[in-house]
Protein backbone atom coordinates (compact mmCIF):
# COMPACT_ATOMS: atom_id res chain seq x y z
CA UNK A 1 0.00 0.00 0.00
CA UNK A 2 1.50 3.66 -0.80
CA UNK A 3 0.88 6.36 1.30
CA UNK A 4 0.06 9.55 -0.70
CA UNK A 5 2.90 11.43 -1.80
CA UNK A 6 4.41 14.15 0.91
CA UNK A 7 7.93 15.88 1.04
CA UNK A 8 10.66 14.68 3.84
CA UNK A 9 12.52 17.20 6.00
CA UNK A 10 15.06 15.58 8.54
CA UNK A 11 14.56 17.89 11.56
CA UNK A 12 18.08 19.30 12.32
CA UNK A 13 17.11 20.66 15.64
CA UNK A 14 13.95 21.08 17.07
CA UNK A 15 13.41 24.68 16.84
CA UNK A 16 13.62 23.65 12.96
CA UNK A 17 11.03 21.17 13.82
CA UNK A 18 8.41 23.86 15.32
CA UNK A 19 9.54 26.16 12.48
CA UNK A 20 8.29 23.43 9.75
CA UNK A 21 5.19 22.55 11.42
CA UNK A 22 4.16 25.87 12.13
CA UNK A 23 4.89 26.90 8.27
CA UNK A 24 3.23 24.01 6.86
CA UNK A 25 -0.08 23.19 9.58
CA UNK A 26 -0.28 19.94 7.18
CA UNK A 27 3.16 18.50 7.99
CA UNK A 28 3.32 16.25 10.68
CA UNK A 29 5.84 14.62 13.07
CA UNK A 30 7.69 11.75 12.59
CA UNK A 31 9.35 9.87 15.54
CA UNK A 32 8.52 6.07 15.64
CA UNK A 33 6.37 5.93 13.17
CA UNK A 34 4.42 2.92 14.56
CA UNK A 35 0.81 4.50 14.31
CA UNK A 36 1.48 7.37 11.54
CA UNK A 37 3.11 5.15 8.61
CA UNK A 38 0.37 2.53 9.08
CA UNK A 39 -2.21 5.05 8.79
CA UNK A 40 -0.79 6.88 6.14
CA UNK A 41 -0.38 3.53 4.18
CA UNK A 42 -4.54 3.03 4.96
CA UNK A 43 -4.80 6.88 3.80
CA UNK A 44 -6.43 7.43 7.12
CA UNK A 45 -3.48 10.11 7.39
CA UNK A 46 -2.07 12.00 4.30
CA UNK A 47 0.22 14.90 5.34
CA UNK A 48 1.95 16.53 2.66
CA UNK A 49 5.06 16.94 4.51
CA UNK A 50 6.90 14.47 7.15
CA UNK A 51 9.22 16.31 9.73
CA UNK A 52 11.87 13.32 11.05
CA UNK A 53 12.91 14.10 14.42
CA UNK A 54 14.18 11.03 15.51
CA UNK A 55 17.71 12.61 15.07
CA UNK A 56 17.04 14.85 18.01
CA UNK A 57 19.56 13.41 20.64
CA UNK A 58 18.28 15.63 23.40
CA UNK A 59 14.99 13.58 23.37
CA UNK A 60 16.53 10.56 23.91
CA UNK A 61 16.76 10.35 27.60
CA UNK A 62 15.08 8.85 30.88
CA UNK A 63 16.24 10.48 33.82
CA UNK A 64 15.11 9.62 37.40
CA UNK A 65 15.33 11.63 40.40
CA UNK A 66 12.05 13.37 42.03
CA UNK A 67 10.69 13.25 38.98
CA UNK A 68 10.83 10.90 36.04
CA UNK A 69 11.98 12.19 32.80
CA UNK A 70 11.31 10.46 29.71
CA UNK A 71 12.37 11.81 26.35
CA UNK A 72 9.86 11.92 23.33
CA UNK A 73 11.95 9.66 21.07
CA UNK A 74 12.29 6.88 24.05
CA UNK A 75 11.34 3.55 22.69
CA UNK A 76 9.13 1.15 24.52
CA UNK A 77 11.86 -1.34 24.65
CA UNK A 78 14.06 0.86 25.63
CA UNK A 79 11.88 2.08 28.42
CA UNK A 80 11.18 -1.89 29.19
CA UNK A 81 14.77 -2.61 29.68
CA UNK A 82 15.60 -0.06 31.96
CA UNK A 83 16.28 -1.46 35.39
CA UNK A 84 16.61 2.21 37.41
CA UNK A 85 13.04 3.08 36.25
CA UNK A 86 11.66 -0.72 36.74
CA UNK A 87 12.82 -0.41 40.24
CA UNK A 88 10.56 2.79 40.91
CA UNK A 89 7.89 2.23 38.68
CA UNK A 90 7.18 -1.10 37.56
CA UNK A 91 4.11 -0.86 35.76
CA UNK A 92 6.23 0.32 32.99
CA UNK A 93 7.33 -2.55 31.98
CA UNK A 94 4.71 -4.61 32.70
CA UNK A 95 2.80 -2.55 30.49
CA UNK A 96 4.99 -2.84 27.79
CA UNK A 97 5.07 -6.00 27.88
CA UNK A 98 1.36 -6.33 27.05
CA UNK A 99 1.46 -3.81 23.86
CA UNK A 100 2.48 -4.64 20.08
CA UNK A 101 5.49 -7.04 19.45
CA UNK A 102 9.34 -7.06 19.45
CA UNK A 103 9.48 -4.74 16.07
CA UNK A 104 6.78 -1.98 17.26
CA UNK A 105 8.31 -2.09 20.57
CA UNK A 106 11.61 -1.79 19.11
CA UNK A 107 10.49 1.64 17.43
CA UNK A 108 7.32 2.74 18.95
CA UNK A 109 7.63 5.74 21.50
CA UNK A 110 5.88 6.67 24.52
CA UNK A 111 5.60 10.21 23.67
CA UNK A 112 4.34 9.43 20.25
CA UNK A 113 1.91 6.96 22.01
CA UNK A 114 0.85 9.81 24.30
CA UNK A 115 0.76 12.38 21.02
CA UNK A 116 -1.20 10.23 18.41
CA UNK A 117 -3.70 9.44 21.66
CA UNK A 118 -5.15 5.90 20.01
CA UNK A 119 -7.81 5.50 22.57
CA UNK A 120 -6.98 1.68 22.61
CA UNK A 121 -3.44 2.30 23.54
CA UNK A 122 -1.97 1.01 26.56
CA UNK A 123 0.67 4.07 27.74
CA UNK A 124 -1.93 6.44 27.69
CA UNK A 125 -4.05 5.36 30.70
CA UNK A 126 -0.72 4.06 32.93
CA UNK A 127 0.33 7.96 32.62
CA UNK A 128 -2.96 9.17 33.39
CA UNK A 129 -3.01 7.04 36.45
CA UNK A 130 0.62 8.10 37.13
CA UNK A 131 0.24 11.42 36.96
CA UNK A 132 2.32 14.00 35.35
CA UNK A 133 2.67 16.55 33.07
CA UNK A 134 3.29 16.56 29.26
CA UNK A 135 5.61 18.81 28.41
CA UNK A 136 6.13 20.69 24.68
CA UNK A 137 7.58 23.24 22.52
CA UNK A 138 5.92 25.48 20.20
CA UNK A 139 7.02 28.64 18.20
CA UNK A 140 5.84 30.98 21.08
CA UNK A 141 8.06 28.70 23.33
CA UNK A 142 7.79 26.08 25.95
CA UNK A 143 4.55 25.01 27.84
CA UNK A 144 3.35 22.10 30.10
CA UNK A 145 0.29 20.40 30.23
CA UNK A 146 -0.88 18.60 33.26
CA UNK A 147 -1.99 15.02 32.05
CA UNK A 148 -5.41 15.99 33.31
CA UNK A 149 -5.42 18.22 30.77
CA UNK A 150 -4.14 17.04 27.85
CA UNK A 151 -6.35 14.04 26.53
CA UNK A 152 -9.38 15.71 24.93
CA UNK A 153 -11.07 13.24 22.89
CA UNK A 154 -10.21 10.25 20.13
CA UNK A 155 -6.54 11.16 18.88
CA UNK A 156 -7.24 14.87 20.09
CA UNK A 157 -4.84 15.91 22.37
CA UNK A 158 -3.93 19.87 24.05
CA UNK A 159 -1.18 20.04 21.96
CA UNK A 160 -1.30 23.21 19.60
CA UNK A 161 -0.44 22.66 15.41
CA UNK A 162 2.91 24.17 15.69
CA UNK A 163 3.52 21.83 19.33
CA UNK A 164 6.03 19.39 19.37
CA UNK A 165 5.55 17.19 22.39
CA UNK A 166 9.41 17.08 23.93
CA UNK A 167 9.16 14.95 27.22
CA UNK A 168 6.64 13.59 29.59
CA UNK A 169 7.51 14.16 33.47
CA UNK A 170 5.87 11.52 36.14
CA UNK A 171 6.04 12.23 39.66
CA UNK A 172 8.78 9.49 40.91
CA UNK A 173 6.29 6.99 43.23
CA UNK A 174 7.14 6.35 46.67
CA UNK A 175 9.01 3.28 47.61
CA UNK A 176 6.41 1.27 49.25
CA UNK A 177 3.84 2.06 45.83
CA UNK A 178 1.61 -0.29 44.22
CA UNK A 179 0.52 -0.35 40.46
CA UNK A 180 -0.72 -2.68 38.14
CA UNK A 181 -1.81 -2.28 34.64
CA UNK A 182 -4.47 -5.47 33.40
CA UNK A 183 -5.69 -5.49 29.91
CA UNK A 184 -8.19 -7.45 27.89
CA UNK A 185 -6.79 -7.22 24.40
CA UNK A 186 -7.83 -7.94 21.32
CA UNK A 187 -7.28 -11.22 19.62
CA UNK A 188 -6.20 -10.07 16.46
CA UNK A 189 -5.24 -6.52 16.98
CA UNK A 190 -3.66 -7.19 20.75
CA UNK A 191 -4.70 -3.29 21.53
CA UNK A 192 -6.67 -3.00 24.27
CA UNK A 193 -10.44 -3.57 24.46
CA UNK A 194 -10.55 -2.72 27.85
CA UNK A 195 -6.83 -1.94 29.95
CA UNK A 196 -7.42 -0.59 33.73
CA UNK A 197 -4.53 0.99 35.52
CA UNK A 198 -4.34 1.24 39.33
CA UNK A 199 -1.83 3.02 41.27
CA UNK A 200 -1.33 3.02 45.03
CA UNK A 201 0.80 5.54 46.60
CA UNK A 202 0.15 6.38 50.31
CA UNK A 203 -2.83 7.25 51.12
CA UNK A 204 -3.73 7.46 47.15
CA UNK A 205 -5.22 5.00 45.15
CA UNK A 206 -5.87 6.38 41.17
CA UNK A 207 -7.66 3.96 38.68
CA UNK A 208 -7.67 4.76 35.17
CA UNK A 209 -9.35 2.99 32.13
CA UNK A 210 -8.13 2.92 28.35
CA UNK A 211 -9.48 1.21 25.57
CA UNK A 212 -13.58 1.69 26.48
CA UNK A 213 -13.91 4.74 26.34
CA UNK A 214 -12.66 8.03 23.64
CA UNK A 215 -9.82 8.76 25.96
CA UNK A 216 -8.05 7.92 28.99
CA UNK A 217 -10.55 8.39 32.21
CA UNK A 218 -9.74 8.58 35.89
CA UNK A 219 -12.89 5.75 37.41
CA UNK A 220 -13.60 8.50 40.25
CA UNK A 221 -16.43 6.16 41.42
CA UNK A 222 -14.31 3.31 42.14
CA UNK A 223 -11.61 6.15 43.89
CA UNK A 224 -13.88 7.42 46.04
CA UNK A 225 -15.41 3.50 46.79
CA UNK A 226 -11.97 3.52 48.51
CA UNK A 227 -11.95 6.21 50.89
CA UNK A 228 -12.00 4.04 53.39
CA UNK A 229 -8.54 2.05 52.25
CA UNK A 230 -8.66 -1.56 50.25
CA UNK A 231 -10.20 -4.30 51.61
CA UNK A 232 -12.92 -7.05 49.78
CA UNK A 233 -15.49 -4.83 50.81
CA UNK A 234 -14.42 -1.70 48.94
CA UNK A 235 -12.83 -2.98 46.49
CA UNK A 236 -16.40 -4.74 45.66
CA UNK A 237 -18.01 -1.75 45.90
CA UNK A 238 -15.02 0.26 44.01
CA UNK A 239 -16.06 -2.15 40.79
CA UNK A 240 -19.59 -2.27 41.29
CA UNK A 241 -19.05 1.49 40.60
CA UNK A 242 -15.89 1.40 38.27
CA UNK A 243 -18.03 3.21 35.46
CA UNK A 244 -20.00 5.53 37.14
CA UNK A 245 -20.24 8.92 35.07
CA UNK A 246 -18.28 7.14 32.18
CA UNK A 247 -19.10 6.75 28.59
CA UNK A 248 -18.29 3.80 27.89
CA UNK A 249 -17.64 2.45 23.88
CA UNK A 250 -18.69 -0.25 21.91
CA UNK A 251 -17.67 -1.83 18.88
CA UNK A 252 -18.21 -4.71 16.73
CA UNK A 253 -16.08 -6.77 19.19
CA UNK A 254 -17.09 -5.74 22.31
CA UNK A 255 -20.50 -4.11 22.83
CA UNK A 256 -21.06 -1.47 25.57
CA UNK A 257 -22.63 -4.25 27.98
CA UNK A 258 -20.09 -6.38 27.19
CA UNK A 259 -17.01 -4.08 27.68
CA UNK A 260 -18.22 -2.28 31.24
CA UNK A 261 -18.58 -5.81 32.19
CA UNK A 262 -14.79 -6.37 31.55
CA UNK A 263 -14.11 -2.94 33.41
CA UNK A 264 -15.66 -4.21 36.66
CA UNK A 265 -13.92 -7.45 36.42
CA UNK A 266 -10.20 -5.88 35.45
CA UNK A 267 -11.02 -2.46 38.22
CA UNK A 268 -11.67 -5.80 40.98
CA UNK A 269 -8.51 -7.72 39.89
CA UNK A 270 -6.13 -4.70 39.73
CA UNK A 271 -7.29 -3.36 43.17
CA UNK A 272 -6.49 -6.75 44.50
CA UNK A 273 -3.77 -7.33 43.31
CA UNK A 274 -2.48 -3.55 45.08
CA UNK A 275 -4.48 -4.45 48.34
CA UNK B 1 6.89 14.71 -7.00
CA UNK B 2 10.69 14.75 -6.58
CA UNK B 3 13.13 11.69 -6.18
CA UNK B 4 15.62 11.97 -3.70
CA UNK B 5 19.07 9.74 -3.62
CA UNK B 6 18.67 7.45 -0.42
CA UNK B 7 21.90 5.41 0.45
CA UNK B 8 22.57 2.69 3.31
CA UNK B 9 24.32 0.15 3.62
CA UNK B 10 23.09 -3.12 3.10
CA UNK B 11 24.16 -6.54 3.75
CA UNK B 12 27.99 -4.82 3.86
CA UNK B 13 27.51 -3.51 0.53
CA UNK B 14 26.74 -0.10 0.23
CA UNK B 15 23.78 0.77 -2.19
CA UNK B 16 22.08 3.59 -3.42
CA UNK B 17 18.76 4.32 -5.25
CA UNK B 18 16.58 7.16 -6.06
CA UNK B 19 13.18 7.04 -5.12
CA UNK B 20 10.13 8.74 -4.06
CA UNK B 21 10.16 10.00 -0.23
CA UNK B 22 6.66 7.78 0.48
CA UNK B 23 8.94 4.93 -1.18
CA UNK B 24 8.43 1.76 1.76
CA UNK B 25 11.76 0.15 2.86
CA UNK B 26 10.25 -2.96 2.05
CA UNK B 27 9.93 -1.57 -1.61
CA UNK B 28 13.25 -0.29 -1.79
CA UNK B 29 14.81 -3.44 -1.04
CA UNK B 30 13.51 -5.35 -3.38
CA UNK B 31 12.47 -2.99 -6.33
CA UNK B 32 15.27 -0.86 -6.12
CA UNK B 33 17.55 -3.14 -5.13
CA UNK B 34 16.59 -6.21 -6.18
CA UNK B 35 16.51 -7.93 -2.73
CA UNK B 36 13.42 -9.83 -2.84
CA UNK B 37 13.90 -12.04 -0.01
CA UNK B 38 12.48 -9.47 2.60
CA UNK B 39 8.45 -10.28 1.70
CA UNK B 40 5.56 -7.93 1.59
CA UNK B 41 2.79 -10.43 3.59
CA UNK B 42 0.26 -8.32 5.01
CA UNK B 43 1.19 -4.94 4.07
CA UNK B 44 -0.30 -3.38 7.66
CA UNK B 45 2.59 -3.72 10.05
CA UNK B 46 0.91 -6.82 11.29
CA UNK B 47 2.59 -10.00 9.43
CA UNK B 48 6.14 -9.98 9.62
CA UNK B 49 7.19 -11.21 7.09
CA UNK B 50 9.08 -7.97 6.02
CA UNK B 51 10.97 -7.76 8.99
CA UNK B 52 14.65 -6.80 8.48
CA UNK B 53 17.52 -5.33 11.08
CA UNK B 54 17.93 -1.54 11.05
CA UNK B 55 21.17 -0.14 12.82
CA UNK B 56 20.94 -3.65 14.95
CA UNK B 57 17.04 -2.69 15.06
CA UNK B 58 14.95 -5.75 14.30
CA UNK B 59 12.54 -3.43 11.99
CA UNK B 60 9.46 -4.33 10.02
CA UNK B 61 10.88 -2.81 6.76
CA UNK B 62 7.09 -1.93 5.49
CA UNK B 63 6.81 1.17 8.20
CA UNK B 64 9.60 2.78 7.78
CA UNK B 65 10.18 5.42 5.24
CA UNK B 66 13.33 4.52 2.71
CA UNK B 67 14.21 8.03 2.68
CA UNK B 68 14.42 7.80 6.99
CA UNK B 69 16.94 5.51 6.66
CA UNK B 70 19.53 7.47 4.36
CA UNK B 71 23.07 6.48 5.83
CA UNK B 72 21.81 2.99 7.80
CA UNK B 73 22.78 -0.02 8.26
CA UNK B 74 20.54 -2.93 7.48
CA UNK B 75 20.95 -6.69 7.66
CA UNK B 76 18.27 -8.90 5.69
CA UNK B 77 17.34 -12.51 4.84
CA UNK B 78 19.97 -12.28 2.25
CA UNK B 79 22.72 -11.20 4.42
CA UNK B 80 22.47 -13.82 7.27
CA UNK B 81 24.47 -16.32 6.11
CA UNK B 82 28.16 -16.08 6.19
CA UNK B 83 29.73 -15.38 2.50
CA UNK B 84 30.88 -19.00 2.17
CA UNK B 85 27.09 -19.71 2.04
CA UNK B 86 27.25 -21.27 5.11
CA UNK B 87 23.96 -20.77 6.91
CA UNK B 88 23.18 -18.56 10.15
CA UNK B 89 22.74 -21.02 12.96
CA UNK B 90 18.64 -19.92 12.92
CA UNK B 91 18.26 -20.67 9.02
CA UNK B 92 19.93 -24.11 10.05
CA UNK B 93 17.54 -24.73 13.09
CA UNK B 94 14.73 -23.63 10.38
CA UNK B 95 15.77 -26.42 8.18
CA UNK B 96 16.61 -29.00 10.96
CA UNK B 97 13.68 -28.80 12.20
CA UNK B 98 11.24 -27.95 9.45
CA UNK B 99 10.11 -24.90 11.04
CA UNK B 100 8.22 -23.89 7.79
CA UNK B 101 6.02 -25.30 4.92
CA UNK B 102 5.35 -23.06 2.17
CA UNK B 103 7.82 -20.28 3.04
CA UNK B 104 6.59 -17.54 2.29
CA UNK B 105 6.72 -16.17 6.01
CA UNK B 106 10.52 -17.79 6.49
CA UNK B 107 12.59 -14.58 5.95
CA UNK B 108 10.80 -12.22 8.58
CA UNK B 109 10.37 -15.07 11.10
CA UNK B 110 14.11 -15.94 10.40
CA UNK B 111 14.86 -12.38 11.18
CA UNK B 112 12.40 -12.03 14.63
CA UNK B 113 13.92 -14.70 15.94
CA UNK B 114 17.55 -13.74 15.15
CA UNK B 115 16.44 -10.09 17.18
CA UNK B 116 14.41 -12.39 19.60
CA UNK B 117 17.61 -14.62 20.87
CA UNK B 118 19.63 -11.53 21.01
CA UNK B 119 17.73 -10.19 23.83
CA UNK B 120 17.21 -13.85 25.63
CA UNK B 121 19.10 -16.91 24.75
CA UNK B 122 16.99 -18.96 27.02
CA UNK B 123 13.85 -18.15 25.98
CA UNK B 124 11.02 -20.72 27.38
CA UNK B 125 8.42 -21.83 24.77
CA UNK B 126 6.06 -19.36 25.88
CA UNK B 127 8.71 -16.74 25.32
CA UNK B 128 9.04 -17.82 22.25
CA UNK B 129 5.42 -17.52 21.03
CA UNK B 130 5.24 -14.22 23.11
CA UNK B 131 8.84 -12.96 20.98
CA UNK B 132 6.63 -13.96 17.98
CA UNK B 133 3.63 -12.67 17.86
CA UNK B 134 4.45 -9.98 15.12
CA UNK B 135 5.28 -12.72 12.72
CA UNK B 136 2.19 -14.83 11.63
CA UNK B 137 2.07 -18.29 9.75
CA UNK B 138 -0.89 -19.62 8.10
CA UNK B 139 0.42 -23.05 7.60
CA UNK B 140 2.95 -24.57 10.64
CA UNK B 141 0.71 -23.83 13.18
CA UNK B 142 3.53 -22.58 14.81
CA UNK B 143 4.61 -26.04 16.50
CA UNK B 144 7.98 -26.85 14.25
CA UNK B 145 8.60 -23.46 14.38
CA UNK B 146 9.30 -22.96 18.17
CA UNK B 147 11.30 -26.06 17.73
CA UNK B 148 13.58 -24.68 15.60
CA UNK B 149 13.97 -21.49 18.06
CA UNK B 150 14.75 -23.69 20.85
CA UNK B 151 17.42 -25.65 18.61
CA UNK B 152 19.06 -22.08 17.14
CA UNK B 153 19.51 -21.22 21.16
CA UNK B 154 20.87 -23.93 21.78
CA UNK B 155 23.50 -24.31 18.70
CA UNK B 156 23.97 -20.30 19.58
CA UNK B 157 24.91 -21.15 23.57
CA UNK B 158 27.33 -24.44 21.93
CA UNK B 159 25.15 -26.77 22.96
CA UNK B 160 23.99 -28.73 20.36
CA UNK B 161 26.97 -31.41 19.30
Amino acid sequence: MIPVAFTYHRAETLDDAVARITENPDAKILAGGHSLVPAMKLRLAAPSELVDITGLSELKSVSIGDAIEIGALVTYNELMDNDELHAVCPIFRSAIEQLGDLQVRARGTFGGSVAHADPAADLTGVFLALGGTVHARGHKGDRSIPVEEYFVDLWTTALAPDEVLTCITIPTPGPDAKMVYLKHRHPASGYAVVGVAAIRDGDSVRVTLTGATSKPERLIGAEQALADGLNTETIQAAAEHATDGVVINGDLYADEEYRSHLVRVLVKRALEAIA
Amino acid sequence: MDLVNVTMTVNGVERSAEVEPRTLLVHYLRDALGLTGTHVGCDTSQCGACVVEVNGITTKSCTMFAVQLDGANVTTIEGLADSDGTFHPVQEAFWAEHGLQCGYCTPGMIMSVNALLQRNSTPTDEEIREGLEGNLCRCTGYHNIVNAVKHAAAEMRGEND
